[in-house]
């Protein structure tokens, strides 16, 4: 069974083929089996799980059940779970028991999906290999010794490994995307608003988004739609009219204008990245699509003024762990501050430090105009240089990372080299855009992630194109043998 | 412009972070390079650009000014630290 897409699965419980409790009972066994060397997931979920499927399983019965009714899926530890310990990969949080739901987390209920767990993860997402997580690094399930990618690393080895047919992720650099080309998954980054960020821990508030780590365009297009929507606790969440992300997955792609930015293809991009990512551009092609090179010239600087931008509200957002009302606190403080001060010392780990005295110095007196300013500024002139390039073409094309997957270890002392794994995905998050990375070939045996950006509220048209490719490729089945 | 251990020292501070003198030093290395990063920012001819605030240029939404919410305090304060009759507990402010 697991080696079935969402909507396989979904056919399967509407056909009684089997039922939830089966499929579940399933995942969670692969799970026992398989997540020692992978360690994909922080925490199993299994007695909520088999809740839910019985729950599910009566919805059904009773003919009140959705299309994913009874589907499992994980979710990242990035969302608060009522009940459940929702650690977002930290010390700080190992001992949070949400007191709510996340509002993706309601949607996923309210639908009848059933939560097999909750996801590994960089430690409060920030990361691009999984390393920084308090619970340890997540194995890539195409070779053990590599990392899956992060900050969303737990989820893309988890539905890798088919230990979930689908997960949650988030993305503020690249952390849905980056984690599924290195893994061979269909990732989406939603346009920003598209996707309530109500009980998802904050990172980087106006680059936050939460989105699908799936096996298919398809499968992604139903998850969001369970997703997507307007919710007023979420301050930044547009009310604009969500679409069945289905309706135009088959949607002819004739005379579709794809552009190539150059920045995406010079110096520092893997060459069996390159040809991979063109092989799949000549699909595109043959499927009636058009080619156009365009110039994205801001771009070279999205990394800079990501890692302004991301720490400046990541050292505010990260100033509520303090120790007083929730998560980690040190033993036997002498007086306020050195509550605080030890408690956030010792409950966050080198990375969520490191960029809170980025953030921190600056947003300080004497330097925001220098940094924080001219980040903002620079982030103007990458939104404009993409509203410059939809004008000769429809959506946008490249390679989702510069490289393949890297070994464990290669670059955890080297923050510079970790912040360039997300060159080509930085810039959509800086200009609110959405994006998707889909499985395009596979190079030294490690695959190889096709990146597509679309205009604002495109959703529908990136799935649809990434759905036309998977019908003509079948690089999106392909799974990792040792977990077959 | 190179930041020194004494200016880490500083900001970490501000940011309620307690460093020891060799974690400054490591801190100090790294967040230099990264700067050195960052300062290419400077080269973006910005003068006639605004700073972009939202991508899709929109506005704090308001909503009526009506109780919306029920106390809770017992299922938040449940998951504290530490908590006597309703109130966070923290070590002694006032001598």
């Amino acid at each position: 069974m697991h080696d079935k897409t969402l909507a396989e699965l979904a056919k399967g419980l509407a056909a009684k083929d089997f039922s939830s409790v089966e499929l579940t009972r399933h995942f969670l066994d692969r799970i026992r089996r398989f997540d020692g060397g992978l360690n994909s997931f922080i925490t199993v979920t299994e007695d909520q799980a088999l809740a839910q499927a019985v729950a599910a399983d009566a919805r059904r019965a009773a003919g009140t059940a959705g299309v994913l009714t009874g589907v499992p899926m994980a979710q990242k530890d990035i969302f608060c779970t009522a009940g459940v310990r929702t650690s977002c990969g930290s010390k700080m949080l190992d001992n949070f028991i949400s007191p709510y739901n996340a509002h993706v987390v309601e949607q996923c209920n309210t639908a009848g999906l059933v939560m097999l767990g909750k996801t590994n993860m960089d430690e409060f997402a920030m990361g691009s290999s999984n390393e920084t997580s308090f619970y340890g690094p997540v194995k890539n399930p195409w070779d053990t010794a590599k990392v899956p990618g992060g900050s969303s690393g737990g989820s893309a080895a988890a539905v890798a490994a088919r230990l979930a047919p689908a997960a949650t992720g988030t993305d503020t650099g690249g952390s849905i995307r980056q984690p599924a080309a290195l893994c061979n998954l269909t990732g989406l980054k939603p346009t920003y608003g598209r996707v309530s960020r109500w009980g998802m821990i904050a990172f980087a508030s106006s680059l936050d988004q939460a989105g699908p780590m799936t096996q298919t365009a398809e499968d992604a297009a139903l998850l969001l739609n369970v997703m997507a929507g307007y919710d007023a606790k979420d301050s930044t969440c547009i009310d604009h009219p969500v679409p069945d992300y289905t309706a135009s997955l088959n949607d002819s792609l004739a005379g579709l204008r794809v552009g190539l930015p150059r920045q995406f293809f010079g110096a520092g991009l893997d060459a069996g990245v390159a040809a991979a990512v063109e092989a799949a551009v000549a699909e595109l092609q043959k499927l009636g699509a058009t080619v156009v090179e365009i110039d994205l010239p801001t771009s070279d600087l999205s990394v800079a003024a990501y890692y302004v931008i991301a720490p400046a509200e990541c050292s505010s957002n990260l100033s509520r762990f303090d120790g007083v009302r929730f998560g980690y606190r040190c033993e036997n403080p002498k007086d306020l501050t050195d509550l605080y001060k030890r408690s956030r010392s010792e409950g966050f780990g080198e990375e969520v430090k490191r960029r809170i005295l980025i953030g921190t110095y600056a947003l300080s007196a004497g330097y925001y105009d220098a940094y924080y300013v001219q980040a903002q500024k620079v982030r103007r002139l990458i939104k404009n240089d993409f509203a410059r390039a939809f004008e000769q073409c429809d959506i946008i094309a490249g390679p989702t990372s510069p490289c393949l997957a890297f070994g464990i270890g290669e670059k955890k002392a080297d923050p510079l080299a970790m912040y360039l794994s997300d060159v080509y995905t930085i810039a959509t998050n800086l200009a609110g855009l959405p994006g998707m990375s889909l499985p395009a070939g596979f190079h030294q045996k490690l695959p190889v992630g096709l990146q597509l950006i679309g205009n604002y509220w495109s959703e529908a048209k990136l799935l649809n194109v990434a759905h036309r490719y998977q019908q003509v490729t079948d690089w999106h089945r392909q799974m990792p043998g040792a977990f077959a | 412009m190179a930041l020194r251990p004494e200016e880490v020292a500083k900001v970490a501070n501000l940011a309620r972070l307690q460093l020891s003198s060799a974690e400054e030093t490591q801190f100090t290395d790294k967040l230099n390079v990264i700067l050195g990063m960052i300062d290419e920012l400077a080269k973006a001819d910005t003068s006639a650009i605004a700073p972009m605030a939202h991508p899709l240029d929109a506005v704090q939404p308001l909503r009526a000014d009506a109780v919306t919410e029920s106390n809770q305090r017992e299922a938040y304060q449940a998951i504290a630290p530490a908590v006597e009759a309703g109130l966070y507990l923290v070590p002694k402010v006032i001598e």
